[in-house]
């Protein structure tokens, strides 16, 4: 395996020395897909296929008691899993830090931009709802932020508020949506080499050096992250933001267009 | 399994809530080769039961000391999302019971899988119920067995799976979540169709020896028909390839 992976690894490298990146520009994104309302027992849910990347998203909403700090908002739980079915490099057990720094740059960025006003899931007196977000990886072929952000956003943008009457919770009927409140996104990048590219693949993620993910709505930047042990200038970064509030306009109209 | 005393009426005018005759599977949708990292895979739906299986393998057995040198090891995980009911929010990771489905999911393959060709190896085998309405063991046995098949792991048979059980005195086929809550009997299996031998059996609530015959005639006869949906899903992928150049 490792004689295979350097083989790639200096293939693409090359490739990208030589200005070509396999089927596409170094700022392109692969083909997105996003089906929602596909799991009808979630309160909300989303499928979103980013090239041969497959991430499934469910939200249920279920009575809880508030955060003793802050007594009058719900709360929003937001995590993810690398599924074993999704790679043969994912095991089985509890969650890995990766899945763990997936799901709170995820949250990171839907908190940030107040995606969902928790205040507005107070019930009353020591009751609250709480909104779990679970973020399933099915099969991964790279950029698991970018598919899982617009994953979770889908599902919450298309998610269905259960009622709460006499002490039972009705999660059926005649209900109405979620409050939300605008869109975030993200834009990750990989650095290999002395090349920078959008949307990596898996084959790419497999050689990058380093990699940096940046959530934005339509005014602000809402979350970063860097990962891995490579470096970006500060110059790279500050064009990466640039070119992050460029590609996220399509994103958001994606996320506009679903039907619910 | 059905003492609660404000149980619903589940058979209404010899029908039963979904419309569905005693004997009537409710529908179901398979598609192999769905997930493409994986060896092999399917997607299922079963009335409003959704399911991906996967396979990976045959690969070296790790830890080493797992592995054995006259044989695959054969390992099943069965898993609920925390989304996949229409209750509350699930606790994530495998609880008892996916433990117990997941050991006996691993038993009705290490029957059929031709393991001595493979030794010192593991074939892990991945089942992920996205959304449950009952019956999602023997929905996820079935998936994985076309998940299987597409792997190209050699196998003595294509092994299927559905519950019967019992409303009043009624025996039926394929309960579904409320069915499934409140019956009588409930009784999950997964056969060898080739030999009809059993692989997998598990049984609680009221049988009477008749109406435990009736029910595995009447989990024999719905096999015939989800043998054929397997085997649909195998052959689709290449007849989609072989019209093409027609």
């Amino acid at each position: 395996m490792q004689s295979v992976n350097s083989i790639k690894s200096a293939y693409i490298k090359e490739m990208l020395n030589n200005g070509v990146r396999s089927g596409r520009g170094f700022m392109d994104y692969r083909e997105i897909s996003i089906l929602t309302g596909i799991i009808p027992n979630a309160e909300g849910s989303a499928e979103v296929n980013l090239g041969s990347t497959k991430v499934l998203a469910g939200v249920k909403l279920d009575l809880d008691e508030p955060m003793p700090d802050k007594p009058n908002e719900g709360n929003l739980v937001i995590s993810a899993e690398l599924l074993p079915l999704a790679s043969a490099d994912y095991d089985t057990g509890p969650p890995s830090p990766e899945a763990i720094e997936l799901a709170r740059v995820v949250d990171r960025g839907i908190r940030a931009a107040g995606i969902i006003d928790t205040e507005s899931l107070f019930i009353e007196e020591g009751k609250v709802w709480s909104v779990f977000v679970d973020i399933y990886i099915m099969n991964y072929d790279g950029n698991l932020f970018d598919a899982s952000t617009l994953a979770a956003v889908s599902a919450l943008k298309t998610t269905r508020m259960p009622k709460y009457e006499d002490n039972n919770v009705i999660r059926e009927g005649k209900l109405g949506k979620l409050k939300t409140k605008g869109i975030v996104t993200s834009c990750t990048y990989a650095k290999i080499g002395k090349s920078i590219v959008l949307d990596p693949d898996g084959d790419e993620e497999s050689v990058m050096d380093t990699r940096l993910t940046i959530a934005n709505d339509d005014t602000y930047i809402r979350a970063m992250q860097k990962g891995l042990s490579g470096s970006f200038t500060q110059h790279e970064i500050e064009e990466l933001v640039d070119t992050t509030f460029e590609k996220s306009k399509s994103l958001r109209s994606i996320i506009n267009k679903l039907s619910d | 399994m059905g003492s609660s005393t404000n149980k619903p009426e589940l058979i209404v005018n010899g029908k039963r809530l979904d419309g569905r005759a005693f004997d009537e599977l409710r529908p179901i949708k398979i598609e192999a080769g769905v997930l493409k990292n994986a060896d092999g895979s399917a997607y299922l739906e079963w009335g409003k039961n959704k399911i991906f299986a996967a396979v990976y393998g045959p690969k070296e057995a790790l830890p080493k000391h797992t592995g054995d040198p006259e044989k695959a090891v054969i390992k099943c995980r069965y898993s609920m999302a925390p989304f996949s009911s229409l209750e509350e929010h699930g606790r994530s990771g495998p609880n008892r019971r996916a433990i117990e489905i997941s050991k006996v999911t691993k038993e009705v393959f290490e029957n059929v899988i031709m393991s001595e060709n493979f030794p010192g190896t593991e074939i892990d085998i991945f089942i992920e119920v996205v959304q449950s309405d009952g019956g999602t063991r023997a929905a996820g046995i079935t998936a994985a067995a076309v998940a299987l098949a597409t792997s190209g792991i050699p196998m003595r048979d294509l092994p299927y799976a559905v519950s019967a059980g019992k409303i009043g005195e009624h025996v039926i086929i394929d309960l579904n979540k409320i069915e499934d809550n409140y019956s009588d009997a409930d009784m999950p299996m997964a056969i060898s169709p080739r030999t009809g031998n059993v692989l997998l059996l598990q049984m609680d609530g009221s049988l009477t020896r008749d109406e435990f015959k009736q029910a595995v005639e009447m989990v024999k006869k719905a096999g015939q028909t989800i043998s054929r949906i397997q085997r649909e899903a195998l052959k689709a992928p290449y007849e989609k390839i072989s019209n093409k150049y027609k």
